[in-house]
């Protein structure tokens, strides 16, 4: 219970700082490429009888890293270059699972999620990514929020643009697979986008959509833990569902009310 | 009068091919200069060179120590370049203009939020402070980026096609605030609209592959002919009227 409380603070906290990047930059369809690709890390760590988050850690930054070089250099369009890679993880993955002798026991969790077999060094890990996260996104608040909104005009004042964008991009492909144990490869791209939409009914404001993004995902996660508890169902799957329950719930509320606040 | 930079025998090229050729020219303290010339002969090659986004193939921009201390160069793109829909308050993206005087580490002080608020309201956004850039029009949207230009107290504000977005209602506006920034800052303005220009800026440089400098604001078709800048001319007589070549 203790190790399902501290994952899900975790998660909201990795997932909402590192969601709002994703969300405000429109890096949605790459995030799934990085979080599809990083399956045939799983695959290789499998076969290779190394730890499977390890490989799917390589994997995803490798792949994100790439997909910002060549959308840098303009040299391939860039969704086609996510789709393919999206694909190619996949296949990767697939293939040296099957090709690993015996059965693997806990694919499905890495495919769907599970608080249950989460260890604690995966908890200790999303733990120290949430610091890292924390600890980046404050010192580099305004230059993260500027980056993201007009990066040309940041290349007239900043040679930094683009190591900067190589790094949150490499921290978020980070916050990916580590959640992947949470809610699973075909789930975790909702746990970062939904909590930012959630925030975004409320506010514009870039700092307040962090905020609201954590506290979002923390009461989605949370709940979506208990309900698939005492009711027996997967988890990941629970979790998603409920965050878009309360997405719809928020959006409809809104609309009914018609009150924006805005104000500082 | 102090000169702010000197561009000597520049060639710059954009994508393939070159398009700028053998360029010399010069930016002086209090110039107010109309960059004209037809679409790809180079203008915004000219404001990428000076913003140090591209270097020239050959030949040097000599930067003088203003320019090339803190305060830098204020620079409003074509609008396109922000994300409208990006959740970022008026404030914030009028403030982002003071990072070019800023470590990347450092944060605002109460200074540059008071100085935000003066920009705001001497631009006639005051009660937008808080607004996200898709509630605004789109000549509120060209004052806000008209304020991250000049937020940082720029010697040299550059201006690429400003009037593309102007609501005729801010066109007077605009141009008027252009003209006090003139007093203390140096003003470099891309437009293929000359005629609207043409009551504002003291002088042109004409920009096709090459560039020839004309000192005043007075301009013909003639004399746009023999620079090689084949672009169309309304002059202000006592009815403003376009000049076409003669016809049948």
């Amino acid at each position: 219970m203790i190790k399902g409380l501290l994952g899900a603070i975790f998660a909201s906290i990795t997932a909402g700082l590192a969601g709002t990047y994703i969300v405000s930059r429109r890096m949605v369809f790459l995030s799934g490429g990085i979080t599809h690709a990083s399956f045939g890390g799983i695959g290789i760590g499998y076969f290779a009888g190394i730890n499977p988050v390890l490989g799917a850690a390589i994997f995803g930054i490798l792949s994100a890293l790439g997909v910002e070089y060549l959308s840098v250099r303009h040299k391939v369009r860039e969704d086609s270059a996510i789709g393919i890679l999206w694909a190619f993880g996949m296949a990767i993955g697939i293939i040296f699972i099957y090709l690993t002798p015996g059965y693997a026991p806990d694919l499905m969790s890495y495919l769907f999620g599970s608080i249950l077999t989460v260890t604690y060094a995966d908890i200790v890990a999303l733990g120290i990514m949430s610091f890292v996260l924390i600890i980046y996104f404050s010192a580099f608040y305004r230059t993260i929020l500027y980056i993201s909104f007009d990066e040309s005009f940041a290349r007239t004042y900043s040679s930094f643009v683009d190591i900067f964008k190589y790094v949150t991009t490499a921290l978020v492909a980070l916050t990916i697979v580590l959640n992947i144990r949470m809610a699973g490869v075909v789930l975790v791209l909702s746990l970062l986008t939904i909590p930012p939409n959630i925030a975004m009914i409320f506010t514009k404001v870039y700092s307040r959509i962090l905020i609201w993004s954590v506290i979002a995902g923390f009461a989605g996660t949370s709940a979506g833990y208990t309900i698939s508890y005492f009711a027996g169902i997967p988890v990941g799957a629970t979790i998603i569902f409920t965050l878009i329950l309360i997405w719809v719930i928020v959006k409809g509320l809104n609309r009914v009310f018609r009150k924006v606040p805005v104000s500082p | 009068m102090t000169t702010l930079l000197e561009m000597h025998s520049i060639s710059a090229s954009y994508g393939a091919g070159v398009v700028l050729h053998d360029i010399n020219f010069k930016v002086s303290e209090s110039d107010f200069i109309g960059v004209i010339g037809p679409n790809g002969g180079g203008k915004t090659t000219l404001l990428r060179l000076i913003l140090g986004l591209i270097k020239p193939l050959k030949g040097k921009i000599i930067f003088s120590s203003e320019l090339l201390s803190g305060n830098k160069t204020g620079y409003l793109p074509q609008i396109s370049t922000g994300d409208v829909q990006y959740p970022v308050t008026v404030t914030d993206v009028i403030l982002s203009g003071m990072m070019m005087c800023k470590k990347i580490l450092s944060r605002m002080s109460l200074s540059d939020k008071k100085r935000a608020q003066e920009i705001i309201d001497e631009l006639g956004l005051s009660g937008l402070e808080h607004a996200s850039l898709s509630e605004l029009s789109g000549g509120q949207l060209q004052r806000v980026f008209l304020g991250r230009a000049i937020i940082g107290n720029p010697k040299l504000l550059l201006l690429d096609e400003p009037g593309n977005f102007v609501d005729s209602t801010f066109e007077n506006d605009f141009y008027g605030k252009l003209k006090d920034l003139n007093s203390r800052m140096a003003i470099l303005m891309v437009s293929h609209d000359i005629g609207i220009i043409s009551s504002h800026v003291k002088s042109y440089a004409c920009v096709n592959r090459d560039l020839h400098y004309h000192p005043s604001s007075e301009i013909t078709n003639e004399q746009l002919l023999a620079y090689g800048c084949p672009i169309q001319l309304i002059t202000h007589g006592q009815v403003p009227h376009t000049v076409l070549k003669y016809h049948n």
